[in-house]
């Protein structure tokens, strides 16, 4: 950890302060979508970029994500370091060609003779009252896709520290930024760090069940541990932070002290990401260890819908963790 | 059919629409364009003024000044043709035969309302009136809308479907692939650009280089008209053309409606890319203002007649809003159950 000096920004600015400075550094890196000069981007996260960097850099594009994403491939190939803005995760599906079947590939396909150090970021999630198609989590798609790497980070810290490690990796890379953490606030050093993938954070100690959390859902899985406590229930928080590379390491190890998983994420959890982290659990030694089988707690297998209360139980909410979490605990006791 | 010169549409003072095009239609029909525009302007009015009260837990987009382009559009329709509606629908969904405190029940997120709370004033659909719904993803409607287009086709009906979207929807491939798709197999489907000059905070004289959207037709081989959508007549008979071509089976062809949105974006917009004296100029342009203006000059209606159509709509969405504001809200037992058709 680097020292913080006690400043405090919002994840929102963290994300900007990553760009920022790597643009400064690197004249290759520069920044593409819908909206993101003098609009400053759908939530404001590019807001005065295009004063120091000027539209060449701070390039704003028609609609067509399928078209610039794939233009963002092509410019990768040739060295630049473009980072995309998705407007929302959902609009992904228009660009899956560019980032599945090329972007993803090519480093393989062409026999190890090209990379692609394309960043690509996207809001995703629920809680705004958007519906169907601007509230969805659609990391898993990209898990089964060999080539691209995933990153859905919880705090400012991590989404500063994460996003300057992918601006700098040599591939592809999904970056999830979750709409409801944008005005969260947490302890983030001025200076310019990089924090490694694959490298997952222990969020909080504990000895009698793991939660293994990302994304918004690692803040709630907190909240939901301090409230175990109360019960005394002492949950042990782990927070992946890069889905692909995973570290199974820290995950397993957690689970074989404690026993018990919990894995929680905002995906439907059909097909989640859940199903994977599970599959690392049983697959490894802790299977011996655990007391009770391993839980998903995910969205529903529905579309988010639009009327507040009926999006609210779609996705985990901290209640639901604590229920989950503490009916897990008393299992096999 | 001609493409007039856009400047010439732009000045409010140029009659390209001829007044006796007004003489020419029944009485009944100038009213009810006059008060679908009114009804669609309170409505808007109505959905900021519950929104800024808090009752609204989502965003919307406003069609203040747009009025003329949906309802001079659907206007042309036999009651039994179809739409396909984009975000920015609140006109096109009141033109199409919405029950108004229905539409308002769905944009409070009710139980009662045109999608039982589910999807909002972005996704409101109204199969009974031909209203086939609205996405939200931006040019995702228009192939939809081709294959409704082609359903009509494939069932020998006489229907036609209108294909609604903004400017900044033309520059998506699917746009590109769905005209070229419509022009091979001649469907009946017209396709109509709501341009209100911005996709966002993009103006399209910069997401394009070209100054007329219509000209897009061109490379389809399918006819493209450029309007002065704040005209309503001139809307409703371009559009009627096109609707009769459709029908005709001589296939598709693409409207381009020009007008101007003066609200911002959606809720979380600060108009840092158009300046106050570009907004102003376009509210001087006043679709519903100049309609009353021109049934009266050409003495179709006296004002005392106008402002009767037009309180009569402000009454309409207020009762609305007062019952939908008391419609239960949804509960989130079993909907696993709504996901798939049994
Ligand atoms: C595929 C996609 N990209 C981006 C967005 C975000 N977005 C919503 S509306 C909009 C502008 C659309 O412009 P236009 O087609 O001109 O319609 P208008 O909003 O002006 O009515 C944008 C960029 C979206 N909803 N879908
Ligand atoms: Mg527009």
């Amino acid at each position: 950890m680097t020292e913080t000096g006690g400043r405090e920004v919002t994840f929102l600015e963290a994300v900007r302060e990553a760009m920022v400075q790597e643009m400064r550094r690197d004249p290759t890196v520069f920044l593409m979508g819908e909206d993101i000069g003098i609009y400053g981007g759908a939530f404001g996260v590019s807001k005065g970029m295009l004063d120091e960097f000027g539209p060449e850099r701070v390039r704003e594009t028609p609609i067509s994500e399928a078209g610039f994403t794939g233009v963002a491939t092509g410019a990768a190939l040739m060295g630049m370091r473009p980072i995309v803005e998705i407007m929302f995760l959902d609009f992904i599906t228009l660009a899956m060609d560019a980032l599945v079947n090329q972007a993803a590939k090519m480093r393989f396909m062409f026999g190890g003779n090209a990379s692609i150090p394309l960043v690509c970021r996207a809001p995703s999630g629920s809680g705004t009252g958007a519906a169907a198609q601007h509230s969805q989590s659609l990391e898993a798609w990209f898990i089964n896709a060999p080539g691209i790497k995933v990153v859905a980070p919880s705090s400012a810290y991590d989404a500063k520290g994460l996003l300057t490690t992918a601006i700098r990796d040599n591939n592809p890379v999904l970056f999830i930024e979750h709409k409801l953490l944008y005005r969260t606030k947490g302890a983030v050093p001025e200076n310019s760090y990089t924090i490694p993938f694959g490298k997952a954070e222990v969020r909080r100690q504990g000895k009698d069940i793991t939660i293994i959390a990302y994304s918004i859902m690692a803040q709630r899985a907190l909240e939901a541990a301090t409230r175990l406590a109360e019960e005394g229930i002492e949950a042990e928080v782990v927070d992946p932070r890069t889905l692909k590379p995973l570290d199974v390491e820290t995950i397993v190890g957690s689970v074989a002290k404690t026993g018990r998983a919990l894995i929680v994420h905002e995906a439907p959890v059909t097909g989640g990401f859940g199903g994977e982290l599970t599959s690392a659990i049983v697959e490894s030694h802790a299977f011996d260890y655990l007391d009770a089988p391993v839980r998903r707690l995910g969205g529903r297998n529905i579309p988010i819908p639009y009327n507040r209360t009926l999006e609210r139980a779609s996705v985990p909410q901290v209640e639901d963790i604590v229920e989950t979490a503490r009916a897990l605990a008393r299992e096999g006791k | 059919m001609s493409s007039p010169d856009v400047q010439e549409l732009l000045d409010t003072n140029s009659a390209v629409v001829p007044e006796s095009l007004a003489l020419t239609l029944p009485r009944e029909k100038l009213e009810w364009m006059l008060g679908k525009m009114c009804e669609t302007r309170y409505f808007e009015e109505k959905a900021e003024e519950l929104y800024t009260r808090g009752l609204v837990h989502g965003t919307m987009h406003l069609s203040i000044g747009m009025e003329a382009s949906p309802i001079g559009s659907i206007a042309a329709l036999e009651p039994d043709d179809l739409i396909v509606n984009h975000h920015r629908g609140h006109g096109h969904t009141i033109a199409k035969g919405a029950d108004i405190t229905t539409m308002m029940g769905e944009f409070l997120g009710k139980e009662p309302g045109y999608c039982r709370g589910r999807g909002g004033s972005m996704h409101i659909v109204d199969i009974a009136h031909g209203n086939m719904g609205a996405t939200g993803v931006v040019g995702s409607g228009i192939p939809i809308a081709v294959g409704v287009a082609l359903a009509l086709q494939m069932k020998h009906s006489a229907q036609v479907v209108l294909c609604f979207f903004g400017d900044g929807a033309t520059n998506e491939g699917a746009f590109h692939e769905s005209l070229n798709l419509a022009s091979i197999w001649a469907l009946p489907v017209v396709f109509i650009c709501d341009n209100n000059h911005y996709g966002m905070s993009m103006s399209y004289r910069h997401s394009m280089n070209i100054s007329k959207i219509s000209v897009r037709a061109g490379a389809y081989g399918i006819p493209g008209f450029t309007v002065d959508g704040n005209n309503v007549l001139a809307v409703y008979q371009t559009v009627k053309e096109c609707v009769d071509w459709a029908r005709a089976g001589k296939g598709p062809s693409l409207v381009e409606n020009l007008t101007y949105r003066w609200r911002g974006h959606s809720k979380s917009d600060r108009n840092l890319y158009r300046t106050p004296q570009e907004i102003q100029e376009w509210m001087q342009r006043c679709p519903i203002k100049r309609f009353k203006q021109l049934l009266r000059d050409s003495q179709i209606m006296s004002e005392q007649e106008t402002e009767t159509i037009d309180q009569r709509a402000k009454e309409t969405i207020d009762r609305a809003a007062e019952l939908a504001v008391q419609m239960p809200e949804p509960t989130p037992e079993n909907m696993e159950d709504e996901v798939y058709a049994p």
